[in-house]
């Protein structure tokens, strides 16, 4: 803590030591700053894919869909039956036929609003939730095929199985972008503090000359750095949560576009950008001095 | 306080030193002598651990500059005050900051306000306190340069053509203030090829004058 005090509060004496270097200074700020941003948007698009698409297979995986076959002249029939079935089936919770308006909506995007619903043979769809337990899914079908001939359960496993995947690797894919985007931020910083102590060759043989440990010159170097990456991840971090706000929030019904943002918990990783900046700065630039320092007598 | 033992060194594989010997004893006063490209700078580096040399031992304060490391070497040179030719400066700090800087980065910043208005106005550079060194004419470098080096009031002094560009008054001063150093135990070399001033001190200091000949270090006769 006392480290960190001495780092925020600084040696006026040595900063002043070390003349400002427009540069560098300006390329760290921003570079710090931009790459905040896109880590911001990143990690908002890792947690947010993860969240629509696990809200998505959980939504699949309680619920069921059970199509009997559209024959009017039985339908109440094996509309019974299979309800009848399903009612005794261990692990499920609830089963409900869809009405008619319901049917008609689902089939509204492919069909148009005027759809004669009362005049196709449509089958007939029922909606089965299952309990916190779960059901034998091949054993209902078997069931089913029994009683009910024609009748098809769809557990939505050919859904799922994809969705999750998807899932695993978006965020994946977010966490490798997010970890590239440090190692960019390292890499400028480093590069920009090497200019900057290059910059000050003379200063560096002057202060050696007169006694400077290493430490105070570097000292200098790895403050200001330090505190030009916060600043700009500070900056970046809330210009990405302000483009986060131009997002539509009501982009439709699938979650695609209105779940993206922090949540909970989240809200922790735009606070601590900045604060990784700052550590990421610190660790490359007291390097990128040592090393350059080392290379002088 | 630096010992030089059978040292030597030399540039692209051509041989500067051989074998060379200096020893600055505590109280002791050595003018350094030699053609262009004898080496005197090179020798003056050695001695603060600026350069280290290819063969033999420089000793500083009683330890060996190969088994120092930098924090050890940033401390020896806090004991010994060194002008350069070239007087380097940090260019955005003012004359009397870039003077006190030996004592800011030792963090004893606090001294400066007791002992640089006396040294700015012993060297005459009370006016320009304020300037920035690339304001300064290379006399008034040169006098930053020697007040810079003293103001620790180090153990040992080495000034290479300390007096080059300042005019005969001016160098006097500058003289006699390494000559009080001196009488109060401090080791002064300096490197020069200006005789007068070797001639008018000579004779009130028990001055040693060395000669860089050959890559080989002698002490001049009587005849200087």
């Amino acid at each position: 803590m006392k480290a960190i005090l001495a780092l925020i509060v600084g040696d006026p004496q040595a900063d002043r030591a070390v003349p400002p270097t427009g540069i560098t200074a300006r390329l760290t700020v921003f570079a710090a700053a931009a790459m905040a941003f896109l880590a911001v948007i990143a990690i908002a698009l890792s947690l947010s894919a993860g969240r629509v698409a696990e809200r998505w297979a959980d939504e699949l995986a309680q619920s069921a869909t059970l199509r009997l076959p559209a024959d009017p002249t039985q339908a109440d029939a094996l509309l019974l039956s299979a309800l009848e079935v399903l009612q005794t089936t261990p692990g499920v919770a609830r089963a409900r036929a869809l009405s008619d308006d319901e049917q008609h909506a689902l089939l509204e995007p492919w069909f148009g609003p005027d759809l004669p619903l009362e005049t196709l043979p449509i089958p007939q769809l029922i909606e089965v939730i299952a309990d916190d337990e779960g059901y034998d899914s091949a054993g209902l079908q078997a069931r089913l095929t029994a009683q009910v001939p024609g009748a098809v359960l769809d557990d939505h496993r050919n859904w799922r199985a994809p969705l999750l995947a998807a899932s695993t690797r978006l965020r994946m894919i977010g966490w490798i972008a997010v970890l590239l985007i440090w190692a960019v931020i390292a890499a400028v910083i480093t590069l920009a503090a090497q200019a900057a102590l290059s910059a000050n060759a003379q200063v560096i043989r002057v202060l050696r000359l007169v006694g400077a440990r290493d430490v105070y010159i570097a000292r200098a170097f790895v403050r200001r750095f330090t505190l030009r990456a916060a600043f700009g991840a500070t900056g970046g971090v809330v210009l990405g949560l302000l483009v986060m706000q131009l997002i539509p929030q009501d982009a439709g019904t699938l979650g695609l576009m209105t779940d993206i943002g922090f949540r909970g918990a989240g809200w922790l990783w735009p606070a601590v950008i900045p604060v990784l900046a700052a550590i990421v700065a610190f660790v490359a630039t007291r390097a990128a001095a040592f090393a350059r320092l080392k290379e002088q007598t | 306080m630096i010992e030089l033992d059978k040292v030597s060194y030399g540039y692209g594989g051509m041989a500067l030193f051989s074998q060379l010997s200096l020893t600055l004893a505590p109280g002791s006063y050595q003018y350094l002598t030699g053609t262009y490209g004898a080496g005197k700078p090179t020798l003056l580096r050695l001695c603060y651990a600026d350069l280290h040399a290819k063969a033999g031992h420089v000793r500083l304060f009683g330890q060996n500059t190969t088994q120092l490391d930098r924090d050890g070497v940033a401390f020896a040179r806090r004991r010994i005050g060194v002008v350069h030719q070239d007087c380097q400066f940090l260019d955005h700090l003012s004359v009397a900051e870039n003077i006190a800087l030996p004592l800011t980065v030792a963090n004893r910043a606090h001294e400066a306000a007791a002992n640089l208005p006396e040294l700015l106005s012993w060297v005459g550079l009370g006016p320009q306190a304020g300037q920035l060194p690339p304001q300064l004419s290379g006399g008034e470098r040169q006098r930053a340069a020697l007040a810079r080096a003293v103001i620790m009031s180090p153990d040992v002094i080495i000034a290479d053509e300390p007096t080059g560009n300042v005019d005969w008054e001016m160098s006097q001063r500058l003289l006699t203030l390494l000559v009080e150093l001196n009488r109060m135990g401090k080791a002064v070399l300096i490197a020069t090829h200006d005789l007068h001033m070797i001639r008018s001190l000579k004779s009130d200091l028990n001055a040693h004058v060395l000669r860089l000949k050959d890559g080989q270090l002698t002490e001049a006769g009587a005849a200087l």
